[in-house]
């Protein structure tokens, strides 16, 4: 290549082409990074997951010899995990009980009330129809979308089938 | 034809280093309990700092640490010739608010958290080339501010991989002067944009290390120099993995900086504190640099320190249209004493 005066410019050549350089980082970020405690998570999830369903339990079999019918005591109990729950996270303690827990903290109805409450706290400052009222669903809003179709899907396939 | 302070591809030479006369640093809780905590000029104890929002506090740290530098250099407004600021929020919105405080003629700067470096070398720049008396550089991060807007919210349960970092609550501001007596800053290696393909936010050490070894190796092409020259080569937030991903880059082109190398998102937080990888923000390059460093260099502890502050140029919105996360370095020379 010659430059405008006609002086013949040395083009620098890296020695690598871009694809290659890119995988042998690749390889060696994930030989470096960390793997998750499979065993440990695994563990801490199924004892978080177990506490709050046991939790969940105590106030049924509550709700129930207190004389609620069956269904009625168990809608009951949701609603009382999920006060609990929306409690624990504006004093500032579920992000805790997930962080530990993982899964075991997210999957339950409490992880999921915790889903709401938490933009619901931070976009207050942004006041309550465009702050909270926007933004409540911007965690739970993609699991109720595809919880609603994935149940008319399956709603469908039994109507079909059977 | 090569400017005349220019020397290689990247690397500035000042003809008269500008003096840093005066360093502040104020830090949140967390940090002020960290190894670091009695280097820092004020801990704050409370997250939102007296203010309604995180974002008011943000700007609320700045502006007083740009106060606390000015008050320690007996300087007033008046006497400061440009503010260079900026912070990781859409609009750089912490240094706008506290410009508007403090009145005085204002450049607004995104480097993401390689922005403390990015100030230093513009700063010195307008010092060195007769623009500027006195330039006050500042930048401020907040862990709150900065989750909410590039993760999720601060309440919501997630369990965070061990390479993500914790965004430092800080502020840090130097003051460069043309006259003066104290740290110098006598070189500078503006980065390029490197992109190595990795776009993953919970993993920036490996996004910034490619940017940070370049950098480094530049500098030293430029310069002629290696490792040997410096007491201390400082990355900015690079956390425990991009460190080691950065020696490992440097050693496949033949450099090795270990003996003298660590990196300010490790050294600010205590393994204990459970800040995964480390710190990373604009505050956490600013503050160690503005407490740890400038303090070591005036108590003679080391006298030549190559800092490299790096940002990882991250949007949440090109991340969820699949780009990836390019990241950047600049390195500054800070020496004490100076031609002496």
């Amino acid at each position: 290549m010659k430059d405008w005066n006609g002086v013949i410019m040395v083009e620098v050549k890296d020695s690598q082409p871009d694809e290659i350089k890119i995988k042998n980082y690749d390889n060696l970020v994930n030989k470096q990074k960390p793997g998750p405690s499979v065993a440990k998570n695994v563990f801490w999830a199924f004892i978080t997951g177990g506490c709050i369903c046991l939790v969940g339990q105590i106030f049924l079999n509550l709700y129930s010899s207190g004389g609620l019918p069956l269904e009625e005591a168990a809608a009951a109990s949701s609603a009382t995990l999920v006060f609990i729950s929306a409690l624990l996270t504006g004093v500032g303690y579920y992000d805790r009980i997930t962080k530990l827990g993982g899964a075991g903290g997210i999957v339950p109805i409490t992880g999921f009330a915790n889903a709401m409450v938490a933009p619901a706290m931070e976009y207050r400052t942004e006041g309550m129809v465009m702050g909270v009222g926007a933004k409540l669903f911007s965690i739970a809003g993609p699991v109720l979308i595809y919880g609603i179709i994935t149940a008319w899907l399956a709603g469908l396939i039994y109507y079909l089938l059977i | 034809m090569t400017a005349s302070k220019k020397t290689g591809k990247q690397t500035i030479i000042f003809e008269n280093p500008p003096v840093i006369s005066a360093a502040a640093s104020i830090v949140g809780p967390k940090e002020g309990a960290g190894p670091l905590g009695e280097t820092f000029d004020k801990v704050i104890t409370d997250e939102y700092y007296g203010e309604q929002t995180w974002e008011k506090a943000e700007k609320r740290l700045l502006e007083e640490t740009m106060q606390m530098a000015l008050d320690k250099s007996g300087m007033s407004t008046g006497e400061i010739d440009y503010m260079l600021a900026g912070d990781l929020l859409n609009q750089i919105i912490s240094a706008n608010y506290a410009a508007r405080e403090m009145g005085i003629p204002y450049l607004g700067l995104y480097g993401a958290c390689s922005t403390m470096y990015e100030g230093m070398i513009l700063g010195s720049v307008l010092i060195d080339g007769g623009f500027a008396e006195n330039v006050l550089v500042g930048t401020a991060s907040h862990y709150s501010t900065a989750e909410r807007q590039y993760r999720s919210p601060v309440e919501q349960g997630i369990q965070k991989p061990l390479t993500s970092q914790r965004t430092v609550t800080g502020a840090g501001v130097v003051l460069l002067s043309a006259q003066g007596a104290g740290p110098r800053i006598t070189s500078a290696t503006v980065g390029k944009v490197i992109d190595l393909g990795q776009g993953d936010p919970m993993n920036m050490g490996a996004i910034m290390a490619p940017a940070a070894a370049d950098t480094i190796e530049n500098h030293f092409l430029d310069t002629g120099r290696n490792a040997d020259f410096y007491d201390v080569i400082i990355t900015g937030d690079l956390g425990v993995y991009g460190k080691k991903l950065t020696n490992k880059l440097l050693k496949q082109k033949g450099l090795d900086i270990t003996e003298k190398y660590t990196d300010c998102g490790i050294l600010i937080y205590h393994p204990d504190q459970d800040p995964h990888a480390g710190g990373s923000g604009c505050a956490c390059s600013a503050v160690v640099t503005c407490g740890h460093i400038i303090r070591r260099l005036n108590n003679k502890r080391i006298n030549k320190v190559l800092g490299v502050g790096t940002g990882a140029l991250l949007s949440p919105a090109s991340v969820s249209q699949g780009e990836t996360v390019p990241g950047i370095g600049h390195a500054v020379v800070i020496e004490k004493p100076w031609g002496e």
